[in-house]
């Protein structure tokens, strides 16, 4: 089953939509409860990355019984540093973000932890994609 | 899959059919069929929105009358904390509890008491740490039977005590025991409840295996003939037996605040609660150490059965406690009393999952989608289904059909129609052939 979602960029309240209607979805298919918790903080975490570095950008999540694949693709401005980036409590996030509660620098970091497979591509000037999977045990 | 006993029950010969209810229940528990009203057992959480709702005055509560006072040789009354909002320039429960009494009940045992001790002992479980943080408020009857059915990982999460109109229940039958000498079954403790799901959590309680509450009664009932009786008290005994603590429980953020910590949370309304509950399952919520959540808005002075505006009933709250002792009711010893612990596990009743086979839950969500898209998606309700999604959901599980939707039939007589006109138009170019050939013939 595959669903598609479009990240607006310019509203931060709609971030969290994407993984919302995901969580639904799966727990109306009967997936255990810790699979639904660790596809929805995965999603939403970089629902918000997007929001808040990437001018939004494009969910796309296939859902079948073994597992959850989620894509993340933006044409945001790259990570030029991907360790850096990984690493807890580094964050680039501006000022104003910050005072929302957001930009804690654990965006990334909690994508690779809740998800069992994580990949990164990023290109400074062309974007970035996150592929994670999250195995249905 | 247990039976769902409800209070919240339709009275058919009131219901037009009309969409009101469907629309406004938050578990989607509600279906027009055949012109009525229904009401999906297994999903409703008894919170009262479709009573309040009903423009027809078609769903009500069920609760006991007050005919029950005759059928117990010995009467409690146990007035929920809501009942002191009900009434204007009430400066003393004394004077509600001396009501009560002239009403006809032998004894009182104000929830108030009750919500005191059961705050001493959320302290004291807060503290322990046993229970995962954030600790939810077990309170509220509808609530746990939201998480009951809609969130699986927040049940260890509830706190696992009886809540204050059970403990009242169980404290004031040990008392009226003691005081009288009859056996248990002679006397009737009787809960004044702002709300349905208090009266339906007493038949089917969570938590635990049996109610302490031997009846019912709506607080719109006892309010009628209590604002009289109230008015006949002269100078009051000193009978009430409640701090600040416990008369702030009738209004959201009483409970919480007396768990005396810094960090707690507390939302109020049906809607809010499920927000909060969802992003507690995302673990957004920080480091809030206690969740209180109450399904009526501004707690249950809002429940269905008051009578009072629930805004105006939490200032009147405020400032009857004004001068009252903190609290008044403390656990004796060191320890929470086991038998104000729950003594039934909570099981997850997954009422929303499609099929319990997932390849077929696969199946049929597919199949939900794809309906979905056929309908309008204006979510009118026309077909009964509170949504156009709703309605494809129910047609997959085979209780309605595509031509509940106004929008297909209507696509489908258009059809048929074009079909007849289409065919008529046939026949008449035939008739018009056939009358030429004949004219044709005589020339």
């Amino acid at each position: 089953m595959t669903l598609n979602f479009v990240v607006p960029g310019d509203d931060f309240t709609r971030a969290g939509e994407a993984s919302g209607a995901v969580k639904q979805k799966m727990k109306q298919l009967g997936f255990p409860s810790d699979v639904i918790r660790k596809v929805s903080i995965a999603l939403y975490e970089g629902e918000i990355n997007m929001v808040i570095h990437a001018g939004g950008g494009q969910v796309d999540v296939e859902i079948s019984q073994d597992a959850i694949d989620l894509v993340l693709t933006d044409h945001g401005p790259g990570i030029a540093d991907i360790e850096q980036a990984m690493q807890d409590g580094f964050s680039t996030a501006p000022d104003h973000v910050r005072d929302l509660g957001f930009g804690a620098g654990m965006g990334l970091p909690n994508m690779k932890k809740y998800s069992d497979e994580f990949h990164l591509e990023s290109e400074v000037g062309v974007g970035t994609t996150v592929r994670m999977r999250i195995y249905n045990h | 899959m247990a039976n769902f006993f409800h209070s919240v029950t339709l009275d058919k010969d009131k219901c037009l059919g009309c969409t009101n209810c469907i629309k406004r229940c938050p578990t989607s528990a509600i279906r027009v069929q055949g012109g009525k009203a229904k009401i999906l057992s297994e999903r409703c959480i008894d919170c009262g929105e479709c009573i309040r709702v009903c423009p027809h005055h078609a769903k009500q509560a069920i609760c006991d009358s007050l005919d029950v006072l005759k059928a117990f040789e010995y009467t409690v009354a146990l007035p929920a904390p809501s009942l002191y909002a009900q009434f204007n320039h009430l400066e003393d429960p004394d004077i509600v509890v001396e009501g009560l009494l002239k009403m006809g009940f032998d004894d009182v045992f104000e929830v108030a008491r009750a919500a005191e001790l059961v705050s001493d002992a959320t302290r004291r479980i807060v503290d322990s740490g046993k229970i995962p943080k954030p600790i939810i408020s077990s309170a509220c009857p509808t609530i746990s039977r939201l998480i009951r059915i809609r969130f699986p990982d927040l049940i260890d999460h509830l706190l696992p005590l009886l809540t204050p109109a059970e403990l009242a229940g169980k404290l004031a039958k040990e008392e009226a025991v003691r005081k009288t000498g009859l056996p248990p079954e002679k006397i009737g403790v009787v809960f004044i409840s702002p709300c349905p799901a208090k009266a339906s959590s007493v038949i089917q309680p969570v938590g635990i295996e049996k109610s302490h509450i031997d009846a019912v009664i709506a607080m719109k009932d006892v309010y009628r003939i209590l604002v009289g009786t109230m008015k006949e008290v002269g100078e009051p005994r000193d009978l009430s037996e409640t701090g600040r603590i416990g008369i702030s429980w009738g209004s959201s953020g009483g409970e919480a605040a007396a768990v005396l910590t810094d960090n707690y949370l507390a939302a109020d309304g049906i809607e809010n609660c499920i927000k909060i509950l969802s992003d507690m399952e995302d673990d957004k919520l920080g480091d809030v150490g206690f969740v209180e959540l109450n399904a009526c808005p501004a707690g249950c002075v809002g429940g269905v059965l008051t009578v009072e505006n629930p805004y105006l009933a939490r200032v009147k709250l405020k400032s009857l406690r004004r001068y009252l002792p903190v609290s008044k009711n403390r656990i004796a010893g060191n320890s929470v009393p086991d038998s104000y612990l729950w003594d039934s596990s909570v099981e997850f009743v997954p009422v929303l999952q499609l099929d319990p086979d997932m390849q077929i839950a696969f199946e049929k969500m597919n199949e939900i989608d794809r309906l979905t898209a056929k309908f309008p998606g204006l979510d009118c309700g026309s077909c009964g289904s509170p949504s156009c999604r709703a309605l494809a959901e129910d047609i997959v599980r085979g209780f309605s059909t595509e031509e509940a939707c106004v929008f297909v039939l209507k696509d489908e007589m258009q059809s048929i129609a074009d079909s007849l006109s289409r065919l008529s138009g046939i026949q008449k170019g035939r008739r018009e052939a056939e009358a030429h050939d004949a004219g044709d013939g005589k020339e």
